[in-house]
């Protein structure tokens, strides 16, 4: 009896102190968003966004360009999609890139240092690409990126591939035959906080137009076919949304209707917007790339690496903090009329 | 005597095992030899047994088993048959229902078969323990207080896995078996009929739930603390008030101007109880298959309370 109580507080002191330590200390930020008594607040750990913060290095801007009238097409051969900027441009361009994708390899990364001119490395093929989708979304974009715009550095971050992309996931392996499929849920995956949601909510999301809005528009049943399965996805696309923003639900919706516009908060219009640019992404730019990528580039099922929220975002609303990159730039990845 | 049947006690009675009254009119006997035990005296009667099975018992635990069984192995399929990665990943694994797409009709067993095969073995298993506790209770001449009152949890589990499915026209609609997926199945519902708690059934379930457990801790407390006094022979003292019943009831008179008396105390906790999954079970049946939108429901009716729009402008960029 006496030993009792003693050894039920020391048991649960012992199991509380390892999941204690998984937990984040107060105190937080709260800043209020919405009518007061909503609940509609942003939540911030300041000392996780103070390390985010400090984490981003952004490489320093070249010095302008001192434009001297000759076309980089007047100087160099094979230029398909740059040919229009000043060589003086151009160069400082080469060299920014190769801060921001590939500081460690170097121009020959992409480049045979032989033959700069030659297409014979398949990143080259897909930087070009790349340089004509960074133009795409700095110009048709705005009403997701606004003036801040992005350059490769926004998802690159000096890494040649981004850290954060996604393929098709056909989960981890199950028994086959008749057992029971585990209907693409239930792994506790990362990509969707570690929930058991559909595991990959980014496949007939992300790829193209998929079936987001599942709540009932109307009071009374009146032909809206949307099924729980379908919300789930709906949901685990959302705990993605909110992972890669690092942000709460109630950043852009009041959680009391989250599909009524009207209580929404003007973030959700952006990230409306963001998806649709996540959609124009993948399919226009990164799906034609199939062909291109070498296999260890690729998904699990041969798929090309895609982009989502997190890609650029990286645990912040804003990417990279807000820093504005592309208007050191502006000629070189704006200006010109997207293709 | 007086600490004898309080939780705790330092008292716990010897002797011969008690047999009960002989059972009249049972095909089964009562199974096991009796034994005491230290611990379970700590928490309640110190004698186990003898228990009564029956038939309807047997077939329950055979078909509760089964459908733990099914459930269990289809889980542990689904990370290949990992033990490590069954134990870890536990709470996170289900045995999904079928997909929209196969409505009522019988799917393949890996595509939710398996499901609805569960799904009838713990149904029949929960029905016969219900018939073994409503023969029990009119055996013993007692009240049908407890199988109405578990009928009251059926009624629950089989709106939600079984009636409102059949409803709506499709197995999809029913919630899977496992830990977490059931939670998020509870969510993902929330949002996709516009938010539960604009439900006036599940307002009331929420009601006679946290009322449940108010009440079991007013009742518990007040027991307790008038159990030095003989408080604890509750039936006795509603024939024969004694002190411990006097002084309970104007605790409760002095705090709060009413008492209940140690008969109605019952009543109260028992509705509250059987309440709870009766109102959420209604509210359920009644969610897609006549409102589908209980947010927008509760606007026609002017239960949403009205916000300012303190960010106005934000329009839907799908209508524009």
């Amino acid at each position: 009896m006496n030993i009792i109580i003693p050894a039920a507080v020391a048991i649960t002191v012992l199991v509380s102190i390892p999941m204690m330590l998984q937990w984040e200390r107060p105190p937080m930020d709260s800043k209020q968003q919405g009518y007061r008594g909503t609940g509609m607040v942003q939540i911030d750990n300041p000392r996780i966004k103070a390390k985010q913060a400090a984490s981003i290095e952004i490489p320093e801007a070249y010095d302008p360009a001192e434009v001297e009238g000759t076309k980089a097409s007047e100087v160099y051969e094979n230029l398909k999609v740059l040919g229009d900027l000043d060589q003086a441009e151009f160069d400082r361009l080469m060299f920014a890139i190769t801060d921001w994708v590939s500081p460690d390899e170097g121009c020959g990364y992409c480049h045979n240092e032989e033959n700069l001119a030659e297409d014979s490395k398949y990143t080259k093929i897909v930087a070009r690409r790349m340089l004509q989708m960074t133009k795409a979304i700095n110009t048709n974009w705005s009403n997701h990126v606004a003036e801040t715009g992005v350059t490769c550095y926004t998802c690159h971050r000096g890494k040649p591939v981004p850290q954060n992309v996604w393929a098709l996931d056909p989960g981890s392996r199950q028994a086959g035959g008749m057992a029971a499929s585990r209907a693409g849920q239930n792994l506790g995956a990362p990509a969707v906080g570690l929930t058991s949601l559909p595991y990959d909510p980014f496949a007939g999301n992300l790829d193209k137009k998929g079936l987001i809005r599942v709540t009932a528009p109307t009071a009374l049943p009146n032909g809206h076919t949307p099924h729980i399965k379908d919300t789930e996805k709906t949901y685990a696309l959302m705990m993605h949304l909110s992972t890669a923003l690092g942000v709460n639900c109630t950043f852009c919706h009041n959680s009391r209707h989250f599909a009524n516009w009207e209580q929404s908060s003007p973030a959700r219009v952006t990230a409306y917007h963001g998806l649709a640019m996540v959609r124009d992404v993948n399919k226009t730019y990164m799906e034609p790339l199939v062909d291109v990528f070498p296999p260890e580039r690729k998904g699990p099922q041969g798929d090309v690496l895609k982009v989502n929220c997190a890609t650029c975002h990286e645990g912040q609303s804003k990417p990279l903090g807000g820093i504005q990159m592309l208007k050191d730039y502006l000629t070189e990845l704006s200006a010109a009329k997207a293709d | 005597m007086a600490e004898y049947q309080n939780i705790l006690t330092r008292v716990q009675v010897r002797g011969e095992p008690e047999m009960g009254v002989p059972a009249a009119g049972d095909a089964w006997p009562r199974d096991g030899k009796p034994f005491f035990n230290y611990w379970v005296g700590k928490i309640g009667n110190a004698q186990l047994g003898p228990i009564y099975l029956g038939w309807t018992g047997t077939i329950s635990l055979i078909f509760g088993i089964i459908a733990f069984e099914i459930i269990g192995l289809n889980m542990w399929a689904s990370v290949n048959w990992d033990p490590v990665q069954f134990v870890r990943q536990l709470p996170w694994l289900a045995l999904e229902p079928p997909a929209p797409e196969y409505g009522l009709r019988i799917p393949p067993m890996s595509e939710g078969g398996w499901w609805l095969l569960a799904g009838f073995f713990l149904t029949a298993s929960i029905l016969m323990w219900w018939v073994r506790m409503y023969s029990r209770a009119r055996q013993l001449g007692m009240g049908l207080h407890v199988p109405l009152a578990f009928a009251s949890a059926i009624w629950l589990y089989l709106v939600l896995g079984f009636i409102r499915p059949l409803m709506m026209g499709s197995w999809s609609e029913a919630v899977p078996f496992g830990i977490f997926p059931h939670l998020d199945w509870t969510a993902a519902f929330s949002i996709r009929y516009g938010n539960l708690f604009y439900n006036p059934f599940h307002m009331l379930s929420i009601v006679f739930l946290y009322g449940s457990a108010l009440l079991f801790a007013m009742h518990g407390a007040t027991i307790l603390a008038v159990s030095h006094l003989g408080g604890e022979r509750e039936l006795e003292q509603i024939t024969d008030r004694g002190t411990a019943s006097e002084r309970a009831a104007l605790f409760w008179r002095w705090t709060m101007g009413f008492n209940a008396t140690m008969e109605s105390v019952h009543r109260w906790a028992w509705w509250f109880a059987v309440l709870t999954p009766l109102t959420g079970g209604i509210g359920i049946l009644l969610t897609g298959t006549v409102v589908d939108n209980w947010y927008l429901w509760g606007i026609k009716h002017g239960i949403v309370p009205p916000y300012p729009d303190v960010t106005p402008g934000v329009v839907d960029p799908a209508t524009q």
